[in-house]
């Protein structure tokens, strides 16, 4: 059984939710029309037990959005959720308690995400302590001192504040609070993209040996397509809300199938060079998903594009074993 | 230690005619609470006319500051302490404040990573463009609108003459630095500096970009300084490339030799961090440790106490550039030298 | 700004960027040196003075009427001169800014416990209970907060209790305010959503991770609401609806010698004010130094 399932998976945010939001006169009459974001419309995917699965795409495509709530930050507007086996789309607050450390997060500014009024110890023993993961406050500083040893960083340091710490260290503490209740799933959510090259590399490497070590699955949000082939099991292609195309890593980066998938790579700027400047350009910009297209949400900019993907959405095509692409043009 | 750097680094005699720019020991400091940084710490270089220059390298490397003080625009606590900025022969760092604002935009355009700080948000987009024709051309009002269209048409703006009554907030990042671009090129300057101006972007859009500049910048034979701290974006777009590290130029030279044949410890360390799209491999190499504090910096190479290679001699000289091959200057004491096939495995 | 390392405060801060631009901060020092000095007075100034004011039977009426030593007819031991029951001044000033000092602060504890509280729930919880709090804030904002201490004064009647009570009703708005921002823009940090993927729950949130980082703004209002009650207290004494008439403080000071400011008694009711002049003078000039410090955009 997969850890994490996720079906149908909606989520939209409504704009102008104040009590004279959304008024407007419309021939003579006031109307009100209250717009909603559709964030993410029908994502299904599936998590196994020890794997890395990425979420890629551009910003706006909804990947962050699909991460909070599948581990229920947000609250999921359709589809279903679950989580080892137990479905988690309605559980309350109270109800997610338990599942909480089981699922953590590694997040995106090394600067924003730890405390800055808490030493490194109260960070790392706050979470051990509340989820009883350490029976004395003395335990979970043993503890947090082998984890912080663990993801590089001197156990001597852990009295200091994050502010006595470079981007990368920060970082490493920051993995070191999601290993702390020894968690089942982690969402890492673009964890190197505001890192220094030298300093993503060492940061993606210490990712990769944790998980041989302590076999968390990860669910991996990036927007570098690089670093997901490099870290990634599985990856799923997003686009304005939707998976474009989801299969092993392998499967993508060799033969991507979908319009969006080969644009998207030839637009990677790469070291042997010669790519960017010669390749046929994606034209165009990603549209409001205020009012997104319809039928297939990348027809707009698809230079295969038929009068059919207007007209209905693209249902999954599985081109081999594992391998799905959600697009009218591919047999 | 500084007059090493008035050897230049590559200054082959045939092109010299072409030299739009050169910069020669260039120093700027910052006199902060905790002490003196040199962020910029004689730095020597030159941009020839038609080409894309690519400053590369880590936060902290110096590069922005080194783009910025190629203008002028360094504020306190902040201070040029020295060296020349040779354009067009004319010496920048003679001129009065009056006269270099009079070069700033109209021969020298800058353009930053975030858009929203070059634009004003309180005018539209077609009235800011219209400015920099009535500052630095002498059409009229018909013609300058009709410049202002052609102007944005030039840069992908679909339907132009709509947009230019467009503010600032009503285009996307994307579109935004496209303005930001029209902007810059509108009074025609010969010498364009770039910091970082696709990394906010997503790779698409950046992709974009980035063939926009360097279309405009090649046919219309201006030049470029790309500074940025993505090498895979150098590799895309830039001629030559200056890699810096703690204030320093530690290798420079053309693009393919940098990244084929990178003979500095550090670049070689960059290039093999970065994960390829191209090819699997199961551990990225890294640069151990992190860039030292730039108030203690180490004695001899600043890059020692990270470098594989890094002898005695390392911790206690400081390196001179040195020409490896023609116009590939590296400041390292034991330069690499690599056979095809080691590089063949970092591929 | 300064977040230190444990055990090792004071090294840290005097190693501070803060410290040294405080040190070379002329209005900053003379503003900590007047505040260090009224505290002292306050302190320890009773046992100094010549007399208890207080003490009415140490009180005799022969004294009366001594104009301060350097005018003519002053004498010793009353060196600001004395008023119409033979009071020393110096004295009556002492005890007096005691009073004041104590209701400034007491009043500003007891306006932020309120101010900060109701500001944490409104910007952290938002909805409906964030625009009621809210609104009632503006509500009372479109009142003069004078007018609305006037009023519950009125209606409660003298004593230092009630002060603080209409002090706390009249102050918490602007804490509230202040708290509710900064907790809206700490709440979006990547820090408190690591707190809701760990489960804490919003009371622990509140207290251990939104409190300490907006604690530098409160700290700022703080030392501006301190003078500003302790002006607010005097002009509600000098208007007889203060302090009672046995404990005057130096609001009270200024009225009992304003019915006799004209017979030329003039330092009676002056130097009382003088000295409040002098209070937030200086509390004024710290809090601006404090405020340009903990703002790093003014900075």
């Amino acid at each position: 059984m997969a850890l994490v399932e996720v079906r149908d998976l909606v989520q939209r945010f409504e704009l102008d939710r104040g009590l004279l939001g959304g008024l407007r006169f419309e021939g003579g009459r006031l109307t009100r029309r209250l717009r909603v974001v559709s964030a993410v419309d029908g994502v299904s995917f599936h998590i196994e037990r020890g794997e890395i699965f990425s979420l890629v795409g551009e910003s706006g495509c909804g990947k962050s959005t699909v991460a909070r709530t599948v581990i229920k930050l947000l609250e999921p507007k359709g589809g279903s959720v679950f989580f080892d086996g137990i479905d988690i789309t309605r559980h309350t607050r109270r109800q997610m308690l338990p599942l909480r450390r089981r699922v953590q997060m590694i997040f995106q500014d090394p600067y924003a995400s730890l405390n800055p009024r808490l030493s490194v110890m109260e960070t790392l023993t706050e979470p051990m302590i509340f989820h009883r993961v350490a029976a004395t406050p003395e335990e979970a500083e043993a503890r947090a001192m082998a984890l912080l040893e663990r993801v590089g960083i001197r156990p001597e340091q852990a009295g200091r504040y994050p502010h006595q710490f470079s981007g990368g260290q920060r970082q490493r503490i920051g993995i070191a609070r999601a290993l702390a209740v020894e968690p089942e799933l982690i969402v890492a959510d673009e964890p190197v993209s505001a890192l220094d090259v030298s300093i993503q590399a060492q940061i993606l490497n210490l990712l990769m040996d944790l998980r041989e070590e302590f076999g968390f699955s990860c669910l991996f949000i990036a927007h570098d397509l690089s670093v997901v082939r490099h870290i990634s099991d599985r990856v799923a292609i997003m686009y304005l809300g939707r998976i474009a195309e989801m299969g092993d890593k392998r499967q993508i980066f060799s033969s991507p199938r979908h319009p969006y998938t080969e644009a998207l790579f030839s637009a990677v700027p790469q070291l042997s060079g010669g790519r960017i400047l010669n390749a046929p350009p994606l034209e165009g910009e990603v549209p409001s998903a205020i009012d997104p297209p319809s039928g297939c949400r990348f027809r707009t900019r698809c230079p295969r594009a038929l009068p059919l993907c207007g007209e209905s959405l693209p249902a999954a095509r599985e081109v081999e074993p594992g391998h799905t692409v959600f697009c009218h043009r591919v047999e | 230690m500084r007059t090493m750097n008035e050897t230049g680094v590559e200054r082959s005699v045939g092109r010299q005619g072409e030299l739009l720019l050169e910069v020669r020991d260039l120093r700027t400091y910052f006199h902060t609470f905790k002490g003196v940084v040199r962020a910029v710490d004689g730095v020597s270089f030159d941009v020839r006319r038609g080409e894309v220059l690519a400053v590369v390298g880590e936060s902290g490397g110096g590069k922005s500051v080194t783009g910025f003080s190629v203008i002028r625009l360094i504020d306190d606590p902040g201070r040029i302490e020295g060296g020349q900025i040779l354009f067009c022969g004319r010496d920048l760092m003679t001129l009065s404040e009056s006269e270099m604002n009079r070069l700033r935009g109209s021969e020298i355009a800058m353009i930053f990573q975030d858009p929203m700080t070059s634009l004003n948000p309180v005018y539209t987009v077609g009235q800011q463009l219209e400015e920099c024709f009535r500052l630095h051309t002498r059409m009229g009002r018909a013609e300058r609108r009709r410049a202002c269209v052609e102007q944005l048409r030039a840069v992908g703006i679909p339907n132009p003459e709509a947009r230019l009554n467009n503010y600032p907030h009503q285009f996307s990042g994307g579109m935004r630095q496209r303005v930001v671009i029209a902007i810059a090129l509108a009074a025609d300057p010969k010498l364009i500096i770039a910091d970082e101006p696709t990394t906010a972007l997503d790779v698409t859009i950046q992709a974009q970009i980035l063939r926009l500049m360097v279309r405009l910048v090649r046919e219309q034979g201006r030049s470029l300084i790309l500074v940025t701290h993505d090498l895979a974006v150098v590799a895309e777009s830039a001629d030559r490339v200056n890699v810096m590290y703690c204030g320093k130029i530690v290798e420079s030279g053309d693009t393919r030799a940098i990244i084929d044949r990178s003979a500095h410890p550090y670049t070689d360390g960059l290039i093999r961090s970065i994960p390829s799209l191209e090819v699997d491999r199961r551990r990225l190499d890294t640069i151990p440790g992190i860039v030292p504090n730039m108030f203690e910096l180490p004695e001899g190479c600043y890059f020692a106490p990270r470098c594989p290679r890094a002898r005695d001699l390392c911790r206690v000289r400081e390196p001179e550039p040195v020409e490896i091959a023609p116009g590939h200057a590296v400041s390292c004491h034991f330069p690499l030298e690599k056979s095809s096939s080691q590089r063949e495995e970092v591929r | 700004m300064t977040h230190v390392q444990r055990g090792n405060f004071w090294r840290v801060l005097a190693a501070s960027e803060g410290w040294s631009r405080f040190k070379r901060s002329k209005l900053a020092l003379t503003g900590a040196v007047i505040v260090v000095f009224v505290t002292l007075v306050a302190l320890v100034g009773p046992f100094l003075v010549v007399q208890n004011p207080y003490d009415l039977s140490a009180l005799q009426l022969g004294d009366a009427y001594k104009p301060p030593i350097w005018s003519e007819g002053g004498t010793m031991p009353f060196i600001l001169g004395t008023d119409q029951q033979g009071r020393d001044m110096l004295s009556a000033i002492v005890y007096g800014s005691r009073v004041s000092l104590f209701i400034g602060v007491a009043g500003t504890l007891l306006a932020s416990a309120l101010g900060i509280t109701l500001g944490l729930i409104s910007g952290y919880y938002g909805g409906r209970i964030d625009a009621l709090i809210m609104r009632i804030a503006d509500i009372q904002l479109s009142f003069p907060s004078m007018l609305i201490a006037l009023f519950l004064m009125s209606v409660l009647g003298r004593g230092v209790a009630n002060i603080l009570l209409s002090l706390t009703l009249v102050g918490w708005v602007r804490y509230a305010r202040t708290v509710r921002g900064e907790t809206l823009s700490v709440k979006k940090s990547e820090y408190i959503e690591a707190t809701r993927v760990i489960g804490l729950p919003d009371a622990r949130v509140l207290r251990r991770h939104i409190l300490p980082n907006v604690f530098a703004s409160i700290i700022v209002l703080s030392t501006i609401q301190v003078g500003s009650f302790i002006l607010t207290e005097a002009t509600l004494s000098f208007l007889g609806l203060g302090v009672p008439i046995t404990r005057p403080s130096l609001g009270m000071l200024c009225n009992d010698g304003f019915s006799v400011l004209y017979s030329g008694l003039w330092w009676v009711s002056i130097l009382p004010g003088l000295y409040i002049m002098i209070i937030v003078f200086g509390i004024n000039l710290l809090g601006d130094f404090l405020r340009d410090e903990m703002n790093p955009r003014l900075r």
